[in-house]
């Protein structure tokens, strides 16, 4: 199954196919046991060290101290208790962001039953347990944006993660980083490539329905916006027997919007309904603060730069539908050269494995530099996320989210050997590697377990053509499965 | 377009005069000569040569080597800096079948039914399809149209018997130019016991039961083998009399090649158990085998070599199969297969990222895939699995001029492809999204 399957379809559909194939059995990953109470001091020595925000340090030093990067520079002052990592040869890189992933929430991407789905939210199903959120570990990602499916003009409430393998849900927030709000334009909210044959259509069909369905329901926040802020505004001025406005939680989290307290992550591609969605993000008077996909942003990256809204692309995906059809892989180059702050974003668990490898397609297309094509996918997500005073650089004060390769990271030889989160080592390759002999051994152990109960199974109730529980079809509404891409 | 390729090799007044006559895609005009001159040249037939001279000569490879004279009159191309490689060969794609994969109207890839062994790819080809320009600035000089291959393109349908692959040049002003092997494999995509599946046309999932799903996967495994015993069956009236002895059957006669050994089949499948059947089975039928996908290849390894069985293998970039298996699971299969002498080449199995082949094969190096293997499997090994290694895949006398002259190693995300050659014509790489690239470059500054 190829890329563009999990991009049309869902990530829904790709679990079903995931579902029908994959093991069940799931043995203990490395380091999933719980991260000691307090950080260790860790320096990082003799690395190539590309800060990204100050240029690169030849032969230079890290010293990290309470999960923050204490000092930077050609010789830093450790103390004698500190965990030395040797990057002789190595690269240092800050921890990759991701400003678009459907990781850790499995099938749970598409509330695609309703045009608009502010109710669902992406931080009530996530799943500290997914493999993805350790995969993408292994591939320098270190923060990730998760966001709802694009089955929806306005879709569902996103969070920032920190990529903490490990760690309980409660813990993978990115404290502090402002949640998000999904909104979808064009083929997928109007469900072009999977409507009809059998499923009856839901409104919107067109673009223009999209843009009504944006339009209406912000006339409706608005007005219920108005009626909260003249109950508060009579509260607050003591009048008695007031009765509050009907809460509801459709319109809050557009409320949000309206106020800046939420921001817009918009999946688009074409030129027009990218300008569509300026407009009305302008006469009702919020920011949109990143365009997705936004393949033809390049056509109008001068009008993106002017709105001060940030453009997170693909490398070099083209084709895959029609809105795809005039996609290029100098997008990024173009619209970082007209002054907007654009990253490269993966939608897909395997594409973010190597995003340090996508970013550096922007060299090949389009002319950037080293330095322009590594902030595509560190301090320039780090921006359009509003966290960019947290991670996205290697700078005294921020957060120790670090990435170790054996090579340059943009080039396709490089592989990851370590990746840091809040100066933790989450993911270590020589320890990965060494640890596959144990979980060979364990995944054995449960393997013949499993045969040696179903064996005593049989011996002990098994009737002829009785069928075994597991074997019934388990209950799938159709919406399940009905959502529309991501 | 021309004055594009006018810019890029603008530094040599001969090859460009040859642009500006409109040339490039000319495939009839006569025979020109071309040399390469001061390059190294990476034959992949032997050591490097460094300053190195290629000479083509009617769309062959006319001489190469440190001693070669340049032949007068020859058109020159000063290599200094550069380095001269096959062009890459991409064994499983969907060009010129498929366009826009979520428009069904720009999609041929896949027929109806299960049985289509006699839908042949060359048939459909769109000589003007945009991703041909597109995949070719990667590169790629020549690859496999295999039709029943794309995963989203068929809608999820599953040919049990999906068609001839063809092989073509990506160049030329119709298919008789671009042609290199019409038939050059039968797709059979080998059924898996599915208990749960997708339905495509009613977008929703279907379940049964195991003892159902295994049931439906022998028939289908049986239908197969009655297809290919009728085959057999066939090939004999059809050798013995005339029309009259027999009824015609085209899906028959399109077996025929292949139960005389003379096609192989091009068997889609990913986990060991149907690798394992699928050999088995191939073998019991006597008919050549090259094993698609093979994400579980691995795990047979010693299977495939004894039996001789080559691997086309699935992009190195993809997601392992199972939750437990280790994370870089995909990229390490390829380094397994050389190192078991396991024949294999990789292939991008798709249009849009046909481009990524490089990017694929530099991966597997990565993971301990020695760099000359990589090469090889973008080249030379996909020609020798597909039978064409006679007239391509390597830079040797006598084999057509398929070339790329590139700034660097061709497998690296930040090379270019600085002159391609396909049949011995110097071939424009530029394409749509150049075009679009200058055109927005270009746009005055908005008000």
């Amino acid at each position: 199954m190829n890329k563009r399957l999990a991009l049309i379809l869902t990530a829904v559909v790709a679990a079903i196919f995931a579902t029908a194939t994959s093991s069940k059995l799931c043995a203990a990953q490395p380091n999933a046991t719980p991260a000691p109470e307090a950080a260790p001091i860790i320096l990082i020595q003799n690395a190539t060290i590309l800060t990204v925000s100050h240029g690169t340090i030849e032969h230079g030093s890290i010293l990290i101290k309470n999960g923050k990067i204490a000092e930077v520079g050609e010789s830093v002052n450790a103390p004698k208790d500190a965990q030395v990592i040797d990057a002789n040869g190595q690269f240092v890189m800050p921890g990759i962001i991701d400003c678009h992933s459907h990781i850790a929430i499995d099938g749970d991407v598409n509330e695609g039953s309703i045009s608009v789905s502010s109710i669902a939210n992406t931080a009530d199903v996530l799943n500290p347990e997914d493999i993805d959120i350790y995969r993408d570990l292994a591939g320098g990602v270190t923060t990730a944006n998760i966001l709802h499916g694009s089955a929806n003009p306005i879709g569902g409430q996103t969070i920032v993660i920190k990529l903490r393998w490990g760690q309980p849900a409660s813990k993978l927030p990115f404290e502090g980083a402002l949640p998000g709000i999904k909104f979808a334009l064009g083929e997928n909210p109007k469900h072009s490539n999977f409507g009809g044959r059998g499923r009856e259509a839901r409104y919107p069909a067109t673009r223009m329905g999209v843009e009504e369905t944006i339009r209406a329901a912000f006339s409706e926040a608005r007005d219920y916006k108005a009626k909260w802020d003249d109950y508060n505004k009579r509260n607050a001025a003591g009048e008695k027997n007031l009765i509050p406005p009907r809460r509801d939680l459709r319109l809050d989290p557009l409320v949000e919007v309206l106020e800046g307290k939420r921001y817009v992550h918009s999946h688009c591609y074409r030129e027009d309904e990218i300008l569509m969605l300026l407009r009305v993000a302008k006469e009702f008077g919020f920011k949109v603060r990143t365009l997705q996909h936004v393949l033809e942003g390049y056509k109008v990256a001068d009008e993106l730069a002017a709105a001060g809204v940030g453009a997170s692309t693909f490398s070099d995906w083209w084709s895959y539908k029609e809105e795809a059809w005039n996609a290029i892989p100098y997008n990024a180059a173009l619209m970082t050269r007209r002054g907007v702050v654009v990253s490269i974003n993966s939608d897909d668990a395997e594409e973010a494995t190597h995003l340090n490898q996508e970013a550096a397609k922007s060299i090949k297309f389009g002319g950037l530099s080293h330095d322009e094509a590594l902030k595509l996918v560190t301090i320039n997500p780090a921006i359009q996320l509003g966290i960019d005073k947290r991670v996205g650089s290697i700078d005294t004060g921020k957060d120790a989210d670090l990435v170790i390769y054996n090579h340059d990271p943009l080039s396709a030889y490089a592989v990851v050997q370590k990746t840091l989160i809040d100066g933790r080592v989450l993911f270590d390759r020589q320890e990965d590697l060494a640890d596959r002999p144990n979980l060979e051994k364990e995944k054995k152990a449960l393997i013949d377990k499993e045969k040696k109960e179903l064996k005593d199974e049989k011996k002990s109730d098994a009737k002829p053509g009785e069928k075994k529980p597991d074997e019934k079809a388990k209950p799938q509404s159709e919406d399940a499965v009905a959502g529309g891409a991501l | 377009m021309k004055l594009n390729l006018l810019s890029r090799i603008g530094t040599t007044t001969a090859v460009a005069a040859f642009a500006l006559s409109g040339a490039a895609f000319a495939q009839q005009e006569p025979a020109t000569t071309i040399a390469i001159t001061h390059a190294k040249i990476f034959t992949l037939a032997g050591a490097p040569i460094d300053d190195g001279v290629l000479v083509i000569k009617d769309g062959k490879i006319a001489a190469v080597g440190t001693n070669v004279d340049v032949p007068a009159g020859a058109q020159v191309i000063d290599g200094k800096g550069l380095q001269v490689y096959p062009g890459l060969f991409d064994p499983v794609t969907q060009i010129g079948l498929s366009e826009i994969s979520a428009v069904s109207a720009t999609v041929d890839t896949t027929e109806t039914g299960t049985i289509n062994p006699d839908a042949v790819a060359a048939d459909a080809i769109l000589p003007s399809s945009e991703h041909i320009s597109v995949t070719r600035a990667a590169g790629i000089t020549e690859v496999l149209a295999v039709p029943a291959s794309g995963g989203f393109d068929s809608r999820g349908s599953a040919n049990l018997l999906g068609g001839q692959a063809s092989a073509i040049h990506l160049a030329g002003w119709t298919i008789n130019d671009m042609l290199i092997r019409k038939s050059v494999a039968m797709v059979i995509d080998w059924p898996t016991i599915d208990t749960e599946s997708f339905d495509f046309t009613t977008f929703s999932r279907k379940q049964k039961p195991f003892s159902e799903a295994k049931q439906d996967y022998d028939k289908q495994v049986n239908e197969l083998s009655d297809w290919l015993d009728n085959a057999r069956h066939y090939a004999v009236a059809w050798g013995h009399g005339g029309p009259a002895e027999y009824q015609r059957d085209v899906k028959l006669e399109a077996l025929v090649p292949v139960i005389r050994g003379e096609l192989p089949v091009l068997v889609f499948a990913s986990r060991v158990r149907e690798i394992r059947e699928a050999v088995e089975f191939c073998d019991k039928q006597k008919i050549k085998m090259i094993l698609a996908g093979g994400a579980e290849s691995y795990k047979v390894k010693d299977l495939l070599r004894s039996k001789n069985i080559p691997v086309i293998l699935q992009p190195t970039l993809t997601e392992p199969l199972d939750e437990d298996d280790p994370y870089d699971r995909s990229l390490t299969t390829a380094a397994e297969l050389a190192d078991a002498h396991v024949k294999f080449a990789f292939g991008s199995f798709d249009n849009s990222f046909a481009r990524r082949l490089g990017q694929q094969a530099a991966n597997a190096v990565a993971h301990g895939l020695a760099y000359d293997e990589a090469l090889k499997a973008v080249t030379i090994y996909p020609a020798q699995i597909f039978g064409l290694s006679d007239q391509l895949g390597t830079l040797e006398n006598g084999k057509i001029a398929n070339i790329i002259v590139t700034n660097g190693d061709p497998l690296e995300l930040t090379t270019d492809v600085r002159y391609l050659f396909i049949k011995g014509q110097l071939t424009s790489t530029n394409n749509k999204h150049q075009e679009l690239y200058q055109k927005y470059l270009n746009r005055p500054k908005a008000k």
